[in-house]
């Protein structure tokens, strides 16, 4: 292994992971200020008694998501809101949340490491203004559209819901099958020497990707 | 292969006593509860086409949303019957009284379960992490053909262990050999799958075994297994998905032990091996390193129902006692650290 400054065959180790996402949040907070800044979650294994400082997950929360009816295509990302102005939405009663008018849909997202993939793997749940949380139904009305006809395609293995891995509740997550292999055309198409990547631009290559599926752009200025 | 101990795990069965749960009953009297014999690597939502019937006549009117709880913790419907068993009943209750819901489900902590194809989905993807951790890719069981997917499951459904050994080397696992088998299958390389990492001169270094770790804490001693405290929520439970990875040196033979202390390195066994953290920054090297002796231990280590001692060789272990999904499952019972 070597000393983790770069990654050649697209996936990171647990202390790669660490540096990647320091660097991200960096980035994000400079570059990003549009959104909330992310933030570094310790594992604190409560059962355990003792906290493990190398280890965590990054954080974004309470995104607040206004549904449109909507969307164009050249524009394809989540509509956050910057003020109060609510639009109106249609009720569609075969969802299971009744989405009145002016309900406000927010999300999580969290950035966990897999040790079983080598690679970040996306998290996300979605909840209204009572902390009910939303089907896969609703989210599908604020996901970016190339996103939900993946979906429709790909039922189990796209988007799936299961436990968060420390959380014990159930989130959505992005499957990371397939990460590897395309980080590694991502680094591919960087300068440095042959196929490396630095491991502080990891999270940013990987999140300009992944991102896009939430609807979450990130700008250029990140990448550099 | 399937040895004697394998099929000892795939008949493995435990008794279960399930109670309808009082608010979904709405005949007079209430219904008997049902026994069933529930497969140890099989997932309770299976069961429900045999639990059913024996309830159907006193529900209220409405559509079904099933769930199960132990004691009042709901069961994740995901986790093999066996593992749930071994991890909420420190003293093994047999029969086992579970209670059936059938409205209510508590989507807030359980992912849904919406009927047979959620359980297989559920093992699929397993079986692909597992197979991505031994081999370091999941194509054999992403090219693995629809009916042959379907046959595969179908086996582990029913319980049908001469099926799925017809069937489970289409999935071309990598083998996890101990010492003595490794000299003989480095005679023929191409029969490895080897995603385990080369080093120049095509020797095995780096494996890794997919391991799931559920870990409970408790504080003081115990003379019996029954005065384990129960469990009242899965906060109580440390759930650790992570690979078993090992550099295969020659003449080295890891145990269970080695195994789960290597998965909690912070908390079990010798520190010196984990973080690469200053602690000398401390003018109390002495004392934190006596502070670090105090440490936890493992009291119990379950893997298909036995108490397993900790000295027997890793490699036995995974090969013998893993489920259909190339998982082991390990409940594990520690003493936490005196502080």
């Amino acid at each position: 292994m070597n000393s983790g400054r770069e990654v050649s065959d697209g996936r990171l180790t647990v202390e790669g992971f660490s540096v990647a996402a320091r660097a991200f949040a960096d980035k994000w907070k400079i570059h990003n200020q549009s959104f909330p800044p992310w933030s570094w979650v310790p594992l604190i294994n409560r059962t355990l008694h003792l906290s493990n400082q190398e280890e965590g997950y990054l954080s974004l929360e309470e995104i607040l998501i206004l549904s449109s009816l909507e969307e164009s295509p050249e524009d394809e990302s989540l509509n956050v809101a910057t003020d109060c102005l609510e639009k109106e939405e249609s009720v569609d009663h075969t969802i299971l949340v009744q989405n009145q008018e002016n309900e406000a849909h927010y999300y999580d997202f969290h950035i966990v490491y897999s040790s079983s993939y080598k690679v970040p793997v996306l998290y996300f749940r979605g909840y209204c203004s009572g902390g009910q949380p939303l089907s896969l139904d609703v989210i599908k009305k604020d996901l970016p559209s190339c996103s939900v006809s993946l979906l429709h395609e790909s039922k189990w293995t796209f988007i799936t819901q299961e436990e968060h891995p420390y959380l014990n509740r159930p989130w959505f997550k992005l499957h990371p099958c397939g990460t590897e292999d395309w980080i590694k055309l991502l680094s591919q198409s960087s300068i440095s020497t042959g196929c490396q990547m630095p491991v502080d631009l990891y999270l940013v290559s990987w999140f300009s990707v992944v991102g896009q599926v939430v609807g979450l752009r990130i700008p250029l200025e990140m990448l550099n | 292969m399937a040895n004697e101990a394998v099929k000892y795990v795939w008949e493995g069965a435990i008794p279960l006593q399930i109670h309808l749960h009082k608010s979904d009953v709405a005949s007079h009297p209430a219904p008997p509860p049902a026994l069933v014999l529930a497969p140890r690597i099989g997932y309770l939502p299976l069961l429900i086409p045999h639990i059913k019937p024996y309830f159907k006549d006193s529900l209220p009117p409405g559509e079904d949303s099933i769930w199960f709880d132990y004691k009042g913790v709901p069961l994740k419907w995901y986790i093999p019957t066996g593992v749930l068993f071994d991890l909420l009943c420190a003293e093994p209750e047999r029969p086992w009284n579970l209670t059936i819901h059938f409205r209510g489900y508590p989507s807030n902590i359980l992912i849904p379960c919406e009927g047979e194809d959620f359980v297989k989905w559920n093992f699929v993807n397993s079986l692909k992490e597992a197979q991505y951790i031994i081999n370091g890719n999941c194509k054999n069981v992403m090219n693995m053909s629809q009916s042959d997917q379907e046959d595969l499951w179908t086996s582990v459904m029913n319980g049908d262990l001469d099926a799925y050994t017809k069937l489970s080397p289409k999935l071309k696992m990598a083998t996890i050999e101990d010492d003595f088998s490794r000299k003989a299958s480095l005679s023929s390389p191409q029969s490895r799958q080897g995603a385990t990492e080369m080093d120049v001169a095509g020797q095995v270094k780096t494996a890794r075994v997919p391991v799931r770790l559920y870990v409970r804490s408790i504080n003081q001693d115990f003379e019996n297994l029954e005065d384990v405290p129960e469990i009242d929520t899965w906060d109580d439970i440390s759930y650790l998905n992570r690979p078993f990875e090992f550099l295969r040196e020659e003449g080295k033979c890891f145990t269970l032990r080695n195994a789960i202390e290597s998965l909690l390195p912070e908390f079990i066994g010798d520190k010196a091996q984990t973080s690469g953290e200053e602690r000398s920054k401390d003018d109390d090297t002495e004392e934190a390193d006596g502070l670090l002796r105090e440490m936890g231990e493992i009291k119990l280590a379950r893997i298909q129902g036995i108490e397993m001692k900790l000295e027997i060789p890793f490699s036995w272990v995974v090969n013998n006692l893993m489920n259909p999904e190339f998982y082991l499952h390990i409940s594990v019972l520690v003493k936490a650290p005196q502080r």
